[in-house]
């Protein structure tokens, strides 16, 4: 049986399964459960300074984005960080560890930004005896509005320096929760390390609004007839946090910093892509709000099998296996052809196929045959877009062949065979006079 | 509870409101919506090709599945104004339902004829008109049958702006949909507020009461109209082809169906305790369903071939199995045998098939019944249309694809016409074809 232990930056627990920041994990109470739920660890929900509570709106916190059948796909909220007396979570915390000590509890942090501050907060936070600490420069919704989350994040400069105030008041390993809402994530990523941060995690939520209610003319969800933009999640969100593990997995001065992917974890499907590409935790929050924390059952066993499946034993085994395969498009190879391939034994003749290429891409599958309704790709006009797979109600229907070396490409009449990527084609006005690789 | 004889009120009362509820009760908004979800909006979707109306199923139920009930029904009627019915009697299961990919898929189609019922509901419940008449063109159309076919017509002659006229033999418009369909499948007056709606239209006058051959004729209805469209039906019954014997307790299945549709109280039908029902279609079906309903203790569908030549659909016939009905195949009546002027069985021989041809093998037997159906197919009264000003085909109107007889002011359409399937749909396209050739006939003369 696959071993799920982890050891991230330093932080043991018995699997990569971490509660985000988030309401599940604003209190001992849902903590306590998500531990007997079997959850690896949590990350207890941003703690601020002490002084007056913060203050919720007492309108909708969330929306949602729905697919058929009112399954969440997208998700937002408005909530602030944690609302209780800091010496209360505190005191909680303390217990719980003490309670739970084969788990990681990590303590996310949001102060304004002066060192005093965090100084004085890393000390009681060490008081629990927490693992470790994530600091929330991500929030897009209210604090940012009060100089902190994402209004931090979003700075690379103060990025690093309030990593390195935490990294020099702090035995505790420091995690730096990144914002999405940024141009480009390796700024703030490479302003992390500098600063000393023991890990990144990301991404926070992204800017959105949910919709508009048509009646009231509103943003819906909307507060006393007003909204404002929240901070975005879910299921929808995945390949863009997919998109940024990967960019800091893959670019050579980031590369070696753990990373702890958040964005969309749904199921042990998604836990394992996110591994692949370098995480070597997962956080969850969406999925545990939307199905309770039994789910990490589902993802702990088929994570196990899909390892055992292919033979790995831990999870270093296979964490980052695929970064080595992501790349520029420059360097794709502009040789490589496939070719759509119909099944007529699994078509159910709904059409999909032939109206998105009729109507969007390039008039390569045909609709009748001998005068009967029958789909079917034409070679000399498909260029292997992959618009009629993704269409396709069927799963397998459609099936994008590669051609083989030595094939005729008939749309293009070209002998497949010779690999040739973009700086060294002809066609490039820029490229090298030696190929870039 | 065990009379013999035919006796109302077999059932305790409460029995009848359950008996004869909705065959498929209404999708409520949840539901719709879940059912619209699994559409996949085909190119060229094969639903809408089986459709005898061509309704453009996939985008009625995509604007279901966006919350424009009102719009999808406005897509069903303007291909077919009689969708509200349709969506309660058509066979989905052998039309476009049959065709939807997901039964390749999975067996299991979009519920299209429940989605077409949601939106036809939707748009009943809010009241809107979506029609009216067109700007007057002077020209004046009879049409005689105020069933699906004469009010599909009459309804698309009304909105090109032509002034209509309906005779209808009847009390009520609505023909079988009416007098016709079994009650379970028609609730809460539904072909009652669809004439309604027809109607609502405006620009068509109905005159009830008014038989072709007795109270109309289509030689003057030729002279003194512009067009004449005849969706006049069937309007006798086949008979036994035995000796009746002159009994009590037999019946005609559809006079008895057509008694039940207008009953105000189902448990003073008076019914049989054993009831036989000689028939293999929708007819039978209906009866044997409606009388089992009613408090029959036994009732026995006998069919001189096998399931699969029924004009009842397999879906049909289960319906009346899973109601109770027994259905027998391969036998013939032979003989009616009674006592004391009324039925009390029927002797049945049975038959195969013989080179392709159906004989009676000599084996017969018997089966006791106080009560028996006739459900053997209707025929057309080809003495109605008297003066033979157009011609027939095989016992039927002849009419063209346009619906046009050999009479260039008369057009024809539904169960009367040779073509005709005996489908609610069918006859609604027959209408609309007729009213759409009647139109450009008359639109050409004065262009002329």
């Amino acid at each position: 049986m696959a071993d799920l232990r982890v050891d991230f930056c330093g932080i043991k627990a018995p699997n990569p399964f971490w509660l985000a920041s988030a309401p599940p994990t604003d209190k001992a109470y849902n903590v306590v459960r998500a531990f007997r739920a079997g959850w690896g660890g949590v990350v207890w929900k941003t703690l601020g300074e002490a002084g007056p509570p913060i203050v919720n709106v007492s309108g909708p916190r969330y929306g949602a984005i729905h697919a058929g059948d009112r399954r969440v796909i997208g998700f937002n909220n408005i909530e602030l960080i944690t609302d209780r007396p800091l010496e209360v979570n505190l005191q909680e915390i303390k217990q719980v560890k003490r309670d739970w000590p084969d788990r990681a509890l990590v303590v996310s942090l949001m102060v304004p930004c002066t060192e005093d501050s965090w100084k004085a907060i890393l000390r009681q936070v060490e008081d629990t005896e927490a693992d470790g600490v994530e600091l929330n420069f991500g929030c897009p919704h209210g604090m940012s509005e009060r100089g902190m989350g994402a209004a931090v994040g979003q700075v690379p400069e103060y990025v690093e320096m309030v990593t390195r105030w935490c990294k020099q008041h702090s035995r505790m390993p420091v995690i730096v929760k990144l914002t999405p809402n940024v141009a480009d994530i390796k700024g703030p990523a490479a302003a992390a390390k500098k600063g000393g941060a023991d890990a990144v995690s990301l991404i926070n939520t992204v800017n959105s609004m949910m919709g508009v209610d048509l009646d009231a003319m509103t943003p819906s969800p909307a507060t006393g007839g007003y909204g404002t933009h929240g901070g975005m999640c879910g299921p929808a969100v995945k390949p863009m946090a997919l998109n940024m593990v990967a960019d800091i997995a893959r670019t050579p001065h980031l590369q070696g910093i753990p990373i702890s992917a958040i964005g969309g974890i749904e199921t042990w499907k998604d836990a394992a892509e996110f591994m692949a590409m370098g995480a070597g935790t997962v956080q969850v929050c969406t999925a545990a709000m939307v199905y309770g924390f039994k789910i990490v059952e589902e993802m702990k066993t088929g994570l196990a099998a899909f390892m055992d499946e292919k033979g790995y034993a831990r999870l270093d085994d296979f964490v980052g296996r695929a970064v080595p395969k992501v790349t520029d498009w420059q360097y794709l190879d502009l040789d490589y052809a496939v070719k759509a391939h119909i099944d007529q034994d699994l078509c159910i003749k709904c059409g999909r196929c032939h109206i998105s290429c009729e109507d969007t891409s390039h008039q390569a599958i045909s609709a009748l045959k001998d005068g009967v309704r029958h789909f079917e790709v034409i070679e000399e006009e498909c260029v292997g877009c992959n618009l009629c797979a993704v269409v396709c109600p069927v799963e397998g229907c459609i099936t994008m062949v590669p051609l083989q070396p030595g094939e005729v490409d008939k749309r293009t009449g070209r002998v497949v065979g010779t690999p040739i990527n973009w700086t060294q084609h002809p066609n490039n006005p820029m490229r090298a006079a030696e190929p870039a690789e | 509870m065990s009379d013999t004889g035919i006796t109302a009120g077999r059932l305790p009362p409460d029995d009848y409101a359950r008996n004869f509820a909705d065959l498929h009760p209404p999708l409520d908004r949840y539901e719709a919506k879940v059912a619209a979800d699994r559409c996949f909006f085909c190119y060229d979707a094969p639903c809408m090709t089986a459709c005898p109306t061509t309704i453009d199923i996939p985008l009625f139920i995509r604007q279901i599945a966006t919350g424009n009930a009102t719009g999808a029904a406005k897509t069903i009627l303007d291909s077919n104004i009689m969708g509200a019915m349709c969506a309660r009697v058509c066979p989905t299961e052998q039309l476009c339902e049959e065709a939807c990919v997901r039964e390749a898929l999975e067996g299991k189609p979009v519920e299209i004829g429940r989605l077409q019922r949601h939106a036809t509901d939707a748009l009943f419940a809010t009241g809107k008109q979506l029609y009216q008449a067109g700007p007057s063109t002077g020209f004046r159309v009879a049409v005689v049958g105020g069933g699906p076919a004469g009010l599909s017509c009459a309804h698309r002659l009304a909105t090109l702006g032509h002034t209509v006229t309906v005779f209808e033999a009847q009390k009520k418009l609505g023909g079988l949909n009416e007098y016709g369909i079994a009650a379970y499948k028609a609730t809460n007056e539904i072909a009652q507020c669809e004439v309604g709606y027809i109607l609502g239209v405006g620009g068509i006058e109905v005159k009830t009461g008014q038989a072709l051959g007795r109270d109309i004729h289509l030689g003057d209805l030729a002279r003194d109209y512009d067009a004449v469209f005849l969706g006049i039906g069937l309007a006798a019954t086949n008979a036994l082809g035995i000796a009746d014997g002159g009994f009590a307790g037999v019946d005609d299945a559809v006079d008895y169906i057509a008694g039940l549709r207008q009953a105000s109280d189902l448990s003073a039908l008076p019914v049989g305790r054993r009831v036989v029902v000689i028939g293999g279609g929708m007819t039978a079906i209906d009866i044997a369903t409606q009388v089992k309903r009613l408090g029959a203790e036994e009732v026995t569908i006998v069919y001189r071939r096998g399931p699969a030549e029924m004009g009842a659909s397999p879906y049909e016939q289960e319906v009346a199995q899973t109601s109770g009905v027994t259905i027998r195949h391969w036998a013939m009546p032979k003989a009616l045998v009674g006592a004391n002027g009324r039925v009390t069985g029927i002797a049945f021989e049975r038959t195969a098939l013989a080179d392709g041809k159906l004989t009676g093998t000599g084996e017969t037997y018997e089966l006791a019944c106080d009560q028996l159906f006739r459900a053997i197919g209707q025929a057309f009264v080809a003495s109605d249309l008297e003066d033979s000003l157009i011609e027939l085909e095989r016992g039927r109107i002849r009419v063209d694809g346009a619906q046009r007889t050999s009479h260039p002011k008369i057009w024809a359409g539904g169960d009367c016409v040779g073509s005709g399937s005996d489908l609610t749909v069918v006859a609604v396209e027959h209408g609309k074809q007729a009213a759409l050739s009647i139109d450009s006939m008359l639109r050409a003369a004065t262009a002329a």
